[in-house]
């Protein structure tokens, strides 16, 4: 066994932003919780002084890519993305190359994930067999095999055959299965580049309607409530989806939402100069939609930030915006960007932090051992995080294999310092450990 | 002015300069020998990825005009059709040591984005759907000919404003220059914040053309219908179609214009087209005075 393994004394954190404590973290749970608490013998102490320690970070959407692309991600770079942001858990996606909409290829990510131990991978099975729409893949086998998939997500495509989405929704019920919905009307978003208005006006390019996002939604909550199925729901990135989502929770519908670090963010403005480090599925929105989202996620109607982190090769953006990727990589700044606009603005509390980024995601993904907070006897997935260590992003710096960030020449104010996975650190002093 | 990526970029007083040039440089197509000294040892590379004969030959000929060594790189049996990335492309006129770039591309924004790749000058000859500065400068040079001024005059740009590159030049540079627009179209083919354009939107032509002192026609192009864009290409021309009786209620000093190819009875009928009001042949004309005059401003420095 590596010396890392601990245990572990936290000196002085501040879970959830309360005041300072030591937490000791023996044999992958936290062991004791206190003040001034003894350093026992073999014990190593990190000094946490005016770091925030939140419960190891679970991210419902990460691409790592891994099989097929592994030139933009693969499991391992992936996973140690996952850890310098804090995440001791992601939700890998299905739109691999083969799909993983078999038991053999969601175990072979889980594999992968477990041998590399950095954090805890969890793939995401695809709803239809190849993405394509057409006919449901094997979810129950996918489901009680050994990755446990309870996930399921044509992400990077619409399950938009009404008849098919009903169908997927009643059948993972069998499973505690969610259908994960990419929310995209493919009628009204043929060739569409960017939000649909001013900017994409003036520049010429395809607009992508919010109203494709939104109809999907819309649809998507009227079914599952009619079925009795849980939906969620992808990287809403509207304010009139919020408003959907909103309305089907108060009529009862089992719906949970998620919204993308660079939604609460960036807005189609930044498409002005064409630089693809913009373009992404759903597209960069309005100021709008932007505070739509931020007052979403305060009030709960969206329970999730979930980083939809994707990875591309240099090559699939340095080209016309038409022909570039879609997609933003966005593990490492997730917290700090959370910070920024939901925890500084005053929206978000610490612990509603620690809810929307871990709890919350751990519950949906029906996640064991990951999202149950920071309490004696609890596993020990802990992440310290220093709110006030502004960093310059730079996509070249990051421990993800690609560098495709859209916060680039940007300064996010938070960094974090320390991640343990079940009280193993992946992340000690700012560095993979 | 380092580049000519969109008319946006342009202030009156810019514009103004571009179109004075251009009258200046009109005179040497009436002289007997039609060549300047000007840009004698500067390199200009047409990069052309959509097939205009139309526009590559105004480029070329208004850059040998002016003496410059004129490269044609054309996408199809270049490396480009083996998969050749802009980028490469870019740096490889780079290397050859390209003054300027003519570019016209289908893409939105190659224009802009080849600008970041190359040290030279980079002309935008159409990108996409987005604008076409020079299509919308020779207009405005053509309709100041014809009509005197730009300020105050009433123009009309009929037709598929939602693909047009040209309509968007247009509507910047003529409001910039004091014009005023306003666009005619069925709803389909605006955009959807047409409303925010600094132009006035009708979807009646028959009610603007008295009120019109130049009506411009865009090309419609009949796949547009599959699309679900307009039912069918006759009731597109019953509604926007320019015919020789809408000419008549035009005012008698109104021009019609159209930037080319036209489609003969669709947006424009014969009669209009070769009636003497029609000033398309007058456009590609002044469409190389205007390039010579853009060439000029931008590589004519030392």
């Amino acid at each position: 066994m590596p010396d890392n393994h601990g245990p572990y004394l936290i000196r002085g954190a501040r879970p959830l932003g309360g005041d300072p404590v030591d937490l000791l973290l023996r044999d992958g749970t936290v062991a004791q919780i206190g003040n001034d608490l003894e350093v026992p013998e073999g014990v190593q102490v990190v000094d946490a002084e005016g770091l925030i320690a939140l419960p190891g970070l679970v991210d419902l959407h990460t691409h790592l890519r891994e099989p097929g692309r592994e030139d933009a991600e693969t499991v391992e770079t992936g996973s140690r993305s996952a850890a310098m942001g804090g995440f001791t858990a992601v939700h890998a996606m299905a739109n691999t190359h083969p799909v993983a909409d078999t038991a053999g290829v969601v175990e072979q990510v889980w594999h992968l994930g477990r041998e590399i131990g950095l954090c805890d991978v969890r793939p995401v099975g695809a709803v239809t067999v190849g993405l394509a729409g057409a006919q449901l893949s094997e979810i129950g086998a996918m489901a009680d095999s050994a990755a446990q998939v309870r996930v399921f997500s044509d992400d990077g495509k619409c399950v938009s055959d009404a008849l098919l989405m009903r169908r997927a929704l009643e059948y993972a019920k069998a499973f505690d299965g969610v259908v994960a919905q990419h929310a995209q009307e493919p009628r009204l978003t043929e060739g569409a580049q960017m939000n649909e208005g001013c900017v994409s006006d003036r520049l010429g390019l395809p607009g992508w309607p919010a109203v494709a996002e939104e109809a999907i939604i819309a649809r998507d909550c009227l079914l599952a409530q009619h079925v009795g199925s849980r939906l969620h729901v992808c990287h809403v990135s509207t304010k009139g989806s919020v408003d959907i989502i909103r309305w089907a929770k108060e009529r009862g519908c089992d719906v949970t939402a998620e919204v993308t670090p660079h939604h609460l963010l960036l807005t189609d403005e930044l498409v002005e100069g064409y630089d693809p480090i913009y373009k992404v599925n759903p597209p960069l929105r309005t100021e709008e939609d932007v505070l739509a989202l931020r007052e979403g996620l305060a009030d709960g109607t969206i329970d999730v930030v979930a980083t939809d982190h994707a990875p591309h090769p240099v090559e699939a953006k340095e080209t016309e915006w038409s022909n570039a990727a879609m997609g933003m990589v966005g593990l490492e700044t997730a917290l700090a960007v959370v910070q920024r606009t939901m925890v500084d603005t005053g929206l978000l509390t610490w612990e509603q932090v620690a809810d929307r980024m871990s709890a919350a995601p751990a519950r949906i993904g029906r996640l064991d051992g990951h999202g149950r907070g920071l309490s004696e006897s609890g596993p020990a997935n802990v992440v310290l995080y220093d709110p006030a260590a502004p960093v310059d992003v730079d996509g070249t710096a990051m421990v993800t294999k690609s560098s495709n960030t859209p916060f680039r020449g940007m300064t996010l104010p938070g960094q974090v310092r320390a991640t343990f996975l079940r009280g193993v650190p992946t992340v000690l002093e700012g560095k993979n450990a | 002015m380092r580049h000519l990526l969109s008319t946006g970029d342009l202030d009156r007083d810019q514009a103004t300069l571009i179109l004075d040039t251009a009258t200046e440089l009109a005179q040497v197509g009436d002289r007997s020998v039609k060549k300047l000294p000007t840009l004698r040892g500067r390199t200009v590379v047409n990069l052309f990825y959509e097939d205009s004969t139309r526009t590559r030959t105004s480029f070329e000929l208004a850059a040998k005009r002016l003496s410059a060594d004129v490269i044609n790189f054309s996408a199809k049996g270049s490396s480009v059709s083996k998969g050749e990335s802009l980028k490469d492309t870019a740096l490889t006129l780079q290397a050859m040591g390209a003054d300027g770039v003519v570019i016209r591309h289908s893409a939105s924004g190659a224009a802009h984005r080849l600008s970041h790749w190359v040290d030279g000058s980079v002309l935008n000859a159409g990108d996409g759907t987005h604008e076409h500065p020079t299509q919308a400068l020779l207009d405005a040079f053509t309709m100041r000919n014809r009509l005197g001024t730009l300020a105050g005059l009433r123009v009309a740009v009929v037709g598929d404003v939602l693909h047009s590159r040209v309509a968007r030049s247009n509507v910047l540079l003529l409001t910039t220059l004091g014009a005023e627009v306003t666009l005619v179209a069925p709803p389909t083919l605006l955009p959807v914040s047409v409303g925010t354009w600094p132009c006035e939107v009708s979807y009646d032509l028959d009610a603007v053309l008295p009120k019109s002192d130049v009506v411009m026609m865009l090309r419609v192009q009949g796949e547009r219908m599959n699309e679900s864009f307009f039912p069918s290409v006759r009731e597109y021309s019953r509604h926007y179609g320019l015919d020789g009786e809408r000419l008549g209620r035009m005012p008698e000093h109104a021009i019609v214009m159209h930037p080319g190819p036209m489609v003969r009875g669709v947006e424009i009928s014969a009669e209009v087209a070769d009636s003497p009001r029609c000033t398309v042949t007058e456009q590609v004309a002044n469409g190389v005075s205007l390039r010579m005059a853009v060439l000029y401003l931008l590589l004519g420095g030392s």
